[in-house]
């Protein structure tokens, strides 16, 4: 198929970038749509023109490098029922002739490094604030001295394949970053090892969150809707209820 | 568990590292729970386990099909603490690009920043490689498109030996190749072949069939036909060389594809097996299978638009994982005192061939339990700080990591990197690949070295040298890719024997099974660095098995 590219370019260290005009021709629907930006790149490089940077690492959609918003949609949305990474999304979701908006991530906390790369390290500092259980190496209980009730493992686990790959933040109109933050408190909220450090976990992170300038969660939607790892919005409710719950305790006091 | 993986490794791994790594496993669990890992659960709210390649029985503990992603996500929630604790400074987006060696003791690296392009000494007492395998030599594998050798290579080439490079994991199921533009291939994880059955049709003829008109009699189970035992849980390598030999036959499914064998003869064939799960989703409903691998399933009908409820899956072997890598004693240091190598980089624990499961445990081991002690042991004596910018040392890093991004930018030809890297992978692949011959392996060493010499003549590398530039980024690995390919040819070569994952045409059972030579051959191959074009120096560290016994390997 054929298809005309509208694509983010945007030089290092530059305020603003543009949408430049490419035109590409023999995408096979099989491709992914990583790799028809390979192919660009290719006669873009045999044009001795540079080619457009973007990034992606383990394109089977685990690691949350890749993301790009296309026409309008974080990690785009193909005909998959379920919503993908970018690198998940193949081209036999679009049409030969279409034309397809590509742009980086767009947030305050998420500075344009250079044409679709976007600085995404505020992510890792909301998890520094506490996103973990703080057990040293050697120190561990025997795994089984835990008992964890399957459900609430479950759902843990639920939350726990959050990638942290930013596209919450991408869709939101406010740029909040509640809906990553909260997968990673309700996964180590719904186990026993989390339980000592809940409270101020989730006050640290939230606190953190809004440092890094993050806009607040007003309840839309946008962000489950794009998620792929079908994050729900519930786990905003239980992180929210969490936040309330920690005004009143002090860390190490858990929930009656 | 030891006894497995010396087995599974087609008794070509150090025993003593094994016997480590299966003592300390236990402690790994207790490790990632206390981290917050939500491994599956039973109803009693103990750990659930289940079996896995090349095992029979389930010991295995996991979290859906994503443990190896789990156990990562831990491991980064807990290095996110050691840095909000200041005891941990990172530095994302850098790339290590040399290793800085004073009087034979590595003293630290050079790295470039990939976003700004500068290029910085860092200078410590010690210096510890965790930077992965490198399956992308073969440019399509089922890595990360980030997975490269340079940090191994560029140690490799100050002085450390590198241990069975030509020791390759292909890994049987995975989405077959779709055509010419593909980047990466997709592994559909291991535990599939806990319930899916693995076939292809009997005749020839029917393999453009529809495979659910093919009734029961028509179809040869043929893992299950050759190994009662194991079935469809043969170890990788023996179950990816099977797959290769049915398409080989003239069985294989999925698309015809034109091919070019080692004579320059083209010739059609299929490079497909069934994955077939029809049999598990009657046995469980499929809501059943659907708990089990719902994301896996999602994922396949994602990059291939077929629905596997429906039809079975096509799988193909992949590269998948590297069991060589930089060599290291028992205490992981590498020879060159001070440099220490972690995890899948080095060559440690799984000799020929690597059990599911165990690369992540490797490399936890090495990291959580391993490296603290023997590392600790290292700085007791060695405590000398950081050198100065301006020491000859430093300088001679800096400058030649300077000097190989000037050469790459300046080339200027019409060839871009990925062309490159793609020719590399097809060579890889066809020579030094599921089978190997003394022939092809000769012919890829010429034909490598040619395609060397033709990328600095003719590599275009776009971009300059101080911006975020991915071309240059890959340009800089491939140059290393050229380098270590050509090396694992030659291990493979000397390697007149076939054990687990390296498998050579002439050495054979009647039977088609791997045949090792223990008298000639139970050794790992350390390999020294003879400078440019020089003939690499091979070094042998016998491998000497006390508490078992050398057998051939029987899965039947
Ligand atoms: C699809 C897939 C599924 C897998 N599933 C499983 C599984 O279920 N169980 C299991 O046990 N194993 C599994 N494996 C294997 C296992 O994941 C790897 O062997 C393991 O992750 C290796 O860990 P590592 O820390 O040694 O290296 P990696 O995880 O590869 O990390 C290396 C890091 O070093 C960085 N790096 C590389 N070079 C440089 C440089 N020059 N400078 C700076 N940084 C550098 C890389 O960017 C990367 O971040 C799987 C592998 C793949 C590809
Ligand atoms: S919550 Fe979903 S969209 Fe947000 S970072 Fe995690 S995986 Fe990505
Ligand atoms: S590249 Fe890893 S999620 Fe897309």
């Amino acid at each position: 198929m054929k298809l005309t590219l509208k694509i983010w370019r945007q030089a290092r260290g530059a305020a603003q970038g543009k949408l430049v005009d490419y035109k590409i021709d023999n995408v096979s629907e099989d491709m992914s749509f990583l790799e028809m930006l390979d192919q660009l790149n290719e006669e873009l490089t045999a044009a001795g023109e540079e080619p457009v940077a973007f990034d992606s690492d383990c394109r089977e959609g685990i690691c949350g490098t890749c993301g790009v918003v296309i026409n309008g949609t974080a990690h785009g949305r193909g005909n998959s029922p379920v919503p993908t990474t970018t690198c998940q999304l193949h081209m036999r979701s679009f049409h030969d002739g279409d034309t397809i908006t590509i742009e980086p991530w767009k947030a305050k906390a998420f500075p344009v490094l250079k044409d679709l790369v976007v600085d995404r390290t505020a992510l890792d500092r909301v998890i520094q604030a506490g996103g973990f259980i703080s057990v040293n190496t050697g120190a561990a209980p025997d795994a089984h001295s835990l008992l964890a009730p399957k459900l609430q493992s479950d759902r843990a686990f639920d939350n726990a394949t959050c990638i942290g790959c930013g596209a919450c933040v991408a869709a939101c109109p406010n740029a909040s970053a509640m809906l990553f933050t909260s997968a990673k408190v309700t996964h180590l909220l719904n186990l026993p090892q989390g339980q000592p450090e809940r409270f101020l976990r989730v006050k640290n992170m939230v606190g953190q969150h809004d440092a890094e300038g993050f806009g607040n969660c007003t309840n839309i939607g946008e962000c489950s809707a794009v998620c792929p790892k079908g994050i729900q919005l519930e786990s905003i409710s239980t992180l929210n209820r969490d936040l309330v719950w920690s005004l009143f305790r002090k860390d190490g006091f858990t929930v009656a | 568990m030891f006894y497995d993986t010396v087995k599974g490794g087609d008794y070509r791994a150090r025993e003593t590292n094994v016997y480590r790594l299966a003592s300390v496993s236990g402690n790994i669990i207790d490790q990632c729970v206390a981290q917050g890992v939500p491994f599956a659960r039973e109803y009693g709210g103990l750990l659930d386990t289940r079996s896995f390649g090349g095992v029979q029985v389930q010991r295995t503990f996991y979290a859906r099909g994503q443990t190896g992603q789990q156990l990562l996500i831990g491991a980064y929630q807990a290095l996110e603490r050691q840095v909000a604790a200041g005891t941990v400074q990172m530095f994302a987006r850098h790339e290590m690009l040399e290793l800085i060696v004073k009087n034979g003791v590595a003293r630290g690296i050079v790295a470039r920043d990939m976003v700004t392009g500068e290029v910085t000494p860092y200078t410590a007492d010690a210096v510890v490689l965790a930077t992965g395998g490198y399956g992308n030599v073969f440019f399509l594998s089922t890595n990360a498109m980030g997975c490269n050798v340079t940090a191994g290579w560029r140690a490799h080439r100050k002085g450390a030996y590198f241990g069975n490079p030509c020791y390759t994991q292909i890994h049987p199921t995975c989405i077959p190749v779709h055509g010419d533009n593909q980047s990466k291939l997709t592994l559909m994880s291991e535990s599939l072949r806990n319930d899916g059955r693995i076939w292809v049709p009997k005749k020839a003829e029917d393999c453009s069939k529809d495979p659910r008109q093919i009734p029961e009699e028509d179809r040869d189970y043929y893992l299950e036909r050759i190994y009662p035992s194991f079935g469809n849980l043969v170890p990788r390598d023996i179950a990816s060389r099977q797959a290769k030999n049915m398409c080989d036959e003239g069985r294989g499914v999925g698309p015809v594809i034109k091919e070019v064998d080692a004579d320059g003869q083209e010739h059609e064939v299929r490079r497909g097996v069934y994955l077939d799960f029809s049999d598990a989703i009657s046995r469980l409903g499929k809501a059943g299978v659907e708990a089990k691998y719902g994301n896996l399933f999602d994922m396949y009908k994602q990059i291939t638009a077929e629905d596997p409820y429906e039809v079975p899956m096509r799988i193909y072997p992949a590269v998948h994982y590297t069991m060589g890598g930089v060599w290291v004693d028992y205490d992981l240091e590498t020879t060159i005192p001070g440099l220490f190598v972690a995890g899948e980089a080095n060559f440690s624990d799984h000799g020929a061939n690597r059990l599911g499961a165990s690369a992540l445990m490797q490399g936890l081991a090495d990291g959580y339990f391993v490296l603290p002690n023997t590392i600790n042991d290292y700085l007791a004596d060695h405590h000398d700080g950081k050198l100065p910018d301006n020491d000859p040392a430093v300088v001679e890093a800096v400058n030649a990591t300077k000097a190989q991004i000037d050469r790459l930018l300046s080339i200027k030809g019409s060839r871009t990197v990925d062309s490159f890297h793609k020719e590399l992978g097809h060579i890889m692949w066809e020579y030094c690949g599921m089978a190997r011959s003394e022939e092809g392996l000769k012919k890829a060493v010429g034909m490598i070295r040619e395609l060397k010499k033709e990328f600095w003549r003719d590599v275009n590398v776009t971009g300059v040298a101080e911006d975020l530039n991915q071309t240059l980024e890959r340009a800089g690995r491939l140059v290393d890719f050229f380098e270590l390919g050509e090396l694992m040819c030659i291990d493979a070569l000397h390697r007149r024997e076939s054990c687990g994952g390296h498998f050579r045409v002439e050495y054979q059972t009647e039977e088609g099974e791997a045949m090792r030579h223990d008298d000639e051959f139970a050794y790992v191959a350390a390999w020294e660095y003879a400078g440019e074009g020089g003939k690499p120096i091979l070094h042998k560290e016998p491998l000497v098995y006390k508490a078992i016994e050398l057998k051939q390997r029987s899965y039947k």
